[in-house]
C-alpha cells in the first residue's frame, strides 16, 4: 500500500524510547500504598515484566501491557512492532500469551486505511503467538500509539523473574543490540534499507523460540531487554537478584551500522536516560565510549536475557542457537562483593 | 553559527555533520537546547578531531568546536 502518511513524522519519541525512566517512575510510585495479596506472585516491586498471579496450583495468570508512539513509516509493521514488543513480557516471564485487547491512541484526521493496517498487524502478530485479541480502547491524540494488554499462563513454579539469577549462572542474550539508534538514525533518513530492514526483522521477531527453548532447563532468570538498554535490565536483574554481572563484551553482538551511528553521535534521549539510571552500578572498563552507549541503547522488541545454571548452559546455548540464531553467550553472574554491579570486560 | 534549537535528536548532529563535511570550519558555534544534544555534538566532533567546550546561555547551550 502506498503510505501517505509518514508515521514515525508523528512520533516526538521512538518506540521503546518514550519510556519513562527508571529512576524516574520509583520517584512516582514513592509513597504510594501497596496493597498484597498472597497469591500475587511477581507484583511491581522487582520492577519485573509482568506481574504474576496464581489461580490455583497448576495455574498462573500473567498481565502486562505495553504501547508506544510509531517507530516505523508502514503502519503494518508498526502494530506488528508493537505487538511483538508487548507479547513478549509474557515470554520474558516463562509464559504462553493467550488474551490481548487493543491499546490505541489515533489523530482524528488519520486516514481509517492507515488505522486498519495498523490494527492488522497487531492482529496478524498475536495469532502468530497463538494469542487472541478480544477487544481494546481507541482514544483521540494527535500523537498516534498502538500496543496490546496481554494476558497470558504460565505454571506458578515455573515463573521466571528478572531476579532469581545466582552466582555461577551463564548469560544468554537472543538479539543484537542497536536498535533504537537504527531508529533514530532513520529519523534523519541516515539508515541504510539493510540496515532498517535488519532493524524491523528484529523487531518483528516473536520471543516464542527462546522462551519455548528456556524452559526446558533450569533457568533462574529472565527479562526482556527493551527501554532500559542492556545495561539498565542488567542492573535491575543484579540489583533484583544479589549478585553483580559481568560481561564478555566482545562477545555481545552489536548491529555494526547502529555501532558506525554510535560513534557519529546519532544518539537517542533515551540512551542518556538509561545511562543516567545504570552508569553508578557500571564499570565499564576499557570499553569505548560508542560501544557503552550500544550497551545504553533502549531496545523497541528486543530479546530475552536469561541467567541458566551453568551444568545447562552448553546444552541451552546449541538448542538455542538452532530456534533463534541471533542469540549469544553474553557472560555470567558472580556472587556480589559490594560496590558495582555491573562489570565489562574486553 | 549553526541554530538547531527545537530541533529534536538527531538533526542537531545531523545539521553539524554536514557543515563540517561541506565546509570543514576551524571553528564552529552551535546553540542547541538540550543536553542530549550537547552529548550527540560532542560525541561527533571529538571523532572528527576538534576540541568541544560549551557554557550554558538561559535554556540554551552553546557549544564551541575549533581544531
Amino acid at each position: 500500500m502506498e503510505n501517505e502518511v509518514k508515521l514515525t513524522k508523528l512520533a516526538s519519541c521512538a518506540g521503546c524510547g518514550a519510556k519513562v525512566g527508571a529512576g524516574v517512575l520509583a520517584q512516582l510510585l514513592d509513597g504510594i500504598r501497596v496493597r498484597t495479596d498472597p497469591n500475587l506472585l511477581v507484583g511491581f516491586d522487582k520492577s519485573d515484566d509482568a506481574s504474576v498471579y496464581r489461580i490455583s496450583d497448576e495455574l498462573a495468570l500473567v498481565q502486562t501491557v505495553d504501547f508506544f508512539p510509531p517507530i516505523v513509516d508502514d503502519p503494518y509493521v508498526f502494530g506488528a512492532i508493537a505487538a511483538t514488543n508487548a507479547l513478549s513480557d509474557v515470554y520474558a516471564m516463562g509464559g504462553e500469551p493467550k488474551l490481548a485487547l487493543n491499546v490505541m491512541a489515533i489523530p482524528a484526521d488519520m486516514p481509517k486505511e492507515v488505522v486498519h493496517e495498523m490494527l492488522r498487524g497487531g492482529y496478524d502478530k498475536a495469532y502468530e503467538a497463538g494469542a487472541i485479541i478480544t477487544g481494546g480502547h481507541s482514544i483521540l491524540d494527535p500523537e498516534p500509539k498502538y500496543g496490546l494488554a496481554v494476558t497470558g499462563f504460565v505454571h506458578p513454579d515455573r515463573v521466571l523473574t528478572n531476579s532469581g539469577a545466582v552466582p555461577g549462572d551463564v548469560l544468554f542474550l537472543t538479539k543484537p543490540l542497536g536498535i533504537g539508534i537504527l531508529t533514530t538514525a532513520a529519523k534523519a533518513e541516515l539508515t541504510t534499507p539493510a540496515g532498517m530492514t535488519l532493524a524491523q526483522k528484529l523487531m518483528l521477531t516473536l520471543n516464542r523460540g527462546a522462551r519455548d527453548v528456556m524452559v526446558n532447563y533450569r533457568v533462574h532468570a529472565c527479562t526482556d531487554v527493551t527501554g532500559f538498554g542492556l545495561l539498565g535490565h542488567c542492573t535491575e536483574m543484579a540489583q533484583g537478584s544479589g549478585v553483580e554481572i559481568h560481561l564478555d563484551v566482545n562477545a555481545i553482538d552489536l548491529i555494526p551500522e547502529a555501532l558506525e551511528f554510535a560513534r557519529m553521535g546519532v544518539l537517542p534521549e533515551g540512551m542518556y536516560r538509561n545511562r543516567t539510571f545504570a552508569e553508578p552500578h557500571v564499570d565499564a572498563g576499557e570499553a569505548a565510549l560508542a560501544v557503552q552507549d550500544m550497551l545504553y541503547d533502549p531496545q523497541t522488541s528486543g530479546g530475552l536475557l536469561i541467567a541458566v545454571d551453568p551444568q545447562d548452559a552448553d546444552e541451552l546455548f546449541e538448542e538455542l542457537r538452532d530456534a533463534v540464531p541471533s542469540a549469544q553467550r553474553i557472560g555470567t553472574a558472580e556472587e556480589y562483593r559490594g560496590g558495582k554491579r555491573i562489570f565489562l570486560h574486553q | 553559527m549553526i541554530d538547531a534549537r527545537g530541533l529534536s535528536c538527531p538533526m542537531p548532529v545531523v545539521m553539524v555533520q554536514k557543515e563540517v563535511q561541506k565546509n570543514a570550519p576551524q571553528e564552529l558555534t552551535v546553540r542547541v537546547d538540550s543536553m542530549v544534544c550537547v552529548e550527540n555534538i560532542t560525541r561527533y566532533a571529538h571523532l572528527q578531531g576538534y576540541e568541544v567546550q560549551y557554557t550554558q546561555d538561559g535554556g540554551d547551550f552553546v557549544l564551541t568546536l575549533h581544531k
